[in-house]
């Protein structure tokens, strides 16, 4: 589904590299974790894999289903089935939640050539996976993240990647600022999308979270690079021991 | 006229232009047809269609065929400064309400017309309008009379069509005691290489407990990328409440012209009346806008509400001036200004230059101002989304506009918000 191979980043007109030969891969139907410490370049992976333009590729690929997706532009990178749920989700003043929601969705119908949406039918489905998620109505109504609480913000994450169904999402720390119920929403939010058909990558630095959504694999990042790759029992590991041990190997 | 020959160009506002020859404008252009219209069917069919591309329709059958009654709206359309047809007229009579063309005013309300024309905006008050009342040839005239709701939108529409053309018409609007009229004002001009000016005036009047809601979607031709051809907007627009508890409330959105000049202002002589201004202006390219509005606090505890939206891209300058003053006997006056720009891009500039004069120390004006841009990372948001970077783009812009846009009715919201987007096109990316 996902594969990265030997990806090279710099912030975009200064020197400064950040992602040095990466190579990584999710599969179809694979739930992949990654863990690493702070700074060491999990959002920015996130990032250039969505597209944002802040980052320069000097070098390797990224392909979603075979294809190179690093010359699509990012909004076309979301009709071929990406989705990177924020680590900061942007609030946009005086945009209700709804009307956003709705021109995402018929954005991405447009461009993959299928009608809108009927509003009656964007509404049913709206309110279906609000309710799923737990998310109040009144709050719909609300422009988009403005004085949502940093949980509420990461709830309307999972809300916009429901309605979105993409095939391969990115969750950067979706977990962080999260009580134990939202955690659980979250969480059955992904399992309820977990099938042959779709993947995920899952950005964090908690193992608690992995309780609820059991990884296929458990990638460790230091430094721009994937240091180790394993099972579910790397993060139990992690969480005992830090990492110490992989930041010099890096 | 010689009035005016003898008048100085004003020169302080933030724009800049050539020097306008006026010996170059035909200061009267008729559609070229014998005699005014009777009816449609005597209408230049070119104009009916012209009228019918901008989606407005001027026969009445069509009207009601398509929309519903509570939807409906009477159409006066003032073509190169003549209004060639105005709908629904005998059905408006029955309410009491006047409404037709200046000219038709002139012969059948003379009276009225003399008595109020010009009381607002006197012949003398400044460059352009001088210069209209010289030259002005027809516009719109509404009276509401006492106790009269309005049953429906009243609407004109102007267009500038011929070269050269100057459009000077003249609108005047009175509401008599306890009535209530939304009125809108929709402006087009097609695609020339020369400037061409619009320098109309627009009175208004309200009398004790009466309300004028005064609307405006402009889309005056803006010149090429290179600023060449388009119009100059140099309006004079002002509402007198004269009226106790009276109020007036002007809505504009301004995507168009070369270069806008215009401060609709409203004079609050009754005691207790209010004033409002909501303003969206978009420049992009090399427009030149300088707009705001004047709120003149005269009577005793009148309150006025200004909330300014410019959006800026391109090349553009984009400057909000307002004046809101107090005079000694305006006893607990109140003004709440909120001016807020947008910026698209790094060529473009954004002012505000709010003047404030408090001759009274009861009088409490509030000033808020914020200068923002659209920022990458939300663009990159709403992009990831599946917008592409114009649809997130228009979908900032109409977040930042909404409190204005919600002042305008319905149908005329949905037009300008789809105004203000192909306006900002080519601005990203
Ligand atoms: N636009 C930028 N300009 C300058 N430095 C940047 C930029 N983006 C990222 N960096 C730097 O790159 C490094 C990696 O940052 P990144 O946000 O990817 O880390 P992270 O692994 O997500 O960390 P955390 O766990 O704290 O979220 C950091 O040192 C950060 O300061
Ligand atoms: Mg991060």
């Amino acid at each position: 589904m996902l594969e990265i191979n030997n990806l090279h980043v710099k912030i975009a007109g200064e020197d400064k590299v950040i992602l040095r030969s990466l190579t990584l891969k999710v599969a179809k139907g694979e739930v992949a974790a990654i863990m690493g410490p702070n700074g060491s370049g999990k959002s920015t992976l996130s990032y250039v894999i969505a597209g944002k333009p802040d980052y320069e590729v000097m070098d390797g690929e990224v392909l979603l289903d075979g294809v190179n997706i690093l010359e699509m532009a990012p909004d076309e990178r979301a009709a071929a089935g990406l989705f990177l749920a924020f680590q900061y989700p942007m609030e946009i003043p005086g945009v209700a939640t709804m009307t956003f929601l709705k021109a995402a969705m018929n954005a991405q119908r447009k461009q993959r050539g299928q009608a809108e949406l009927t509003t009656p039918e964007f509404i049913k489905r709206v309110n279906a996976a609000a309710d799923l998620l737990g998310i109040p109505k009144d709050m719909l109504r609300r422009p988009l993240n403005v004085g949502f609480s940093g949980g509420e913000k990461k709830r309307m994450e999972i809300l916009q990647m429901t309605l979105l169904e993409p095939k391969m999402s990115v969750m950067d720390e979706t977990d962080s600022g999260l009580d134990i119920d939202a955690l659980k929403i979250v969480a059955e939010g992904v399992n309820a999308r977990r099938d042959p058909e779709h993947a995920f990558l899952v950005i964090t630095h908690y193992q608690r979270l992995l309780d609820y959504i059991k990884p296929d694999t458990v990638h460790v990042m230091s430094r721009g690079r994937i240091v180790k790759t394993g099972g579910p029992e790397l993060a139990l590991e992690l969480e005992a021991n830090g990492y110490r041990d992989y930041q010099s190997a890096a | 006229m010689s009035r005016w020959r003898s008048l100085p160009e004003p020169t302080w506002a933030r724009v800049s232009y050539p020097q306008i020859d006026f010996q170059d404008i035909y200061y009267y252009a008729a559609p070229k047809m014998n005699g005014a219209p009777k009816s449609l069917d005597e209408v230049d069919p070119a104009i009916l269609d012209a009228y019918k591309k901008l989606g407005i329709p001027l026969r009445e059958q069509e009207i009601l065929a398509g929309v519903e009654p509570q939807n409906r709206v009477a159409v006066d359309a003032v073509f190169d400064s003549v209004s060639v047809v105005t709908t629904f007229r005998a059905e408006l009579a029955k309410a009491g309400v006047i409404f037709c063309s200046i000219s038709d005013a002139l012969q059948e309300h003379p009276e009225l017309v003399r008595k109020y024309i010009g009381s607002v905006v006197p012949v003398t008050d400044n460059y352009y309008a001088t210069l209209n009342s010289a030259v002005f040839t027809d516009g719109s005239f509404v009276y509401i009379p006492k106790g009269v709701r309005c049953p429906m939108e009243l609407s004109t529409y102007f267009r500038i069509n011929e070269k050269n053309t100057g459009q000077f018409e003249r609108t005047l609007i009175i509401a008599e005691e306890g009535s209530y009229v939304s009125y809108l004002e929709g402006c087009t001009a097609p695609q020339r290489d020369e400037n061409q000016l619009h320098a109309a005036v627009v009175e208004l009047v309200t009398m004790d407990d009466a309300e004028i809601k005064y609307s405006t979607v402009q889309n005056w031709y803006p010149g090429d990328a290179n600023g060449r051809g388009g119009i100059y907007n140099f309006v004079t627009k002002r509402g007198d409440c004269r009226g106790k508890n009276s109020k007036i409330s002007w809505t504009q959105v301004e995507t168009g012209s070369a270069i806008t000049w215009k401060y609709p202002s409203v004079i609050l002589r009754g005691e207790g009346s209010r004033g409002e201004f909501y303003s969206i202006a978009v420049s992009n390219g090399m427009q030149q806008v300088d707009s705001g509005t004047k709120m003149i606090h005269l009577g005793k505890n009148t309150t006025s509400r200004i909330i300014s939206k410019g959006i800026s891209a391109g090349r553009s300058q984009n400057t909000y001036r307002g004046l809101v003053s107090a005079h000694r006997k305006a006893t607990n006056a109140r003004n709440f200004t909120n001016c807020d720009s947008l910026l698209i891009g790094n060529q473009c500039g954004a002012h505000t230059v709010p003047y404030i004069e408090s001759k009274t120390s009861t009088a409490t004006f509030e000033h808020e101002a914020t200068t923002s841009k659209i920022s990458e990372d939300q663009l990159f948001y709403c992009m990831q989304r599946g917008l592409t970077a114009e649809e997130s783009t228009a979908l900032i812009v109409n977040g930042f506009v909404k409190d204005v846009l919600q002042q305008l009715p319905m149908e005329f919201a949905v037009e300008a918000q789809k105004l203000i987007s192909i306006s900002l096109e080519g601005s990203v990316g």
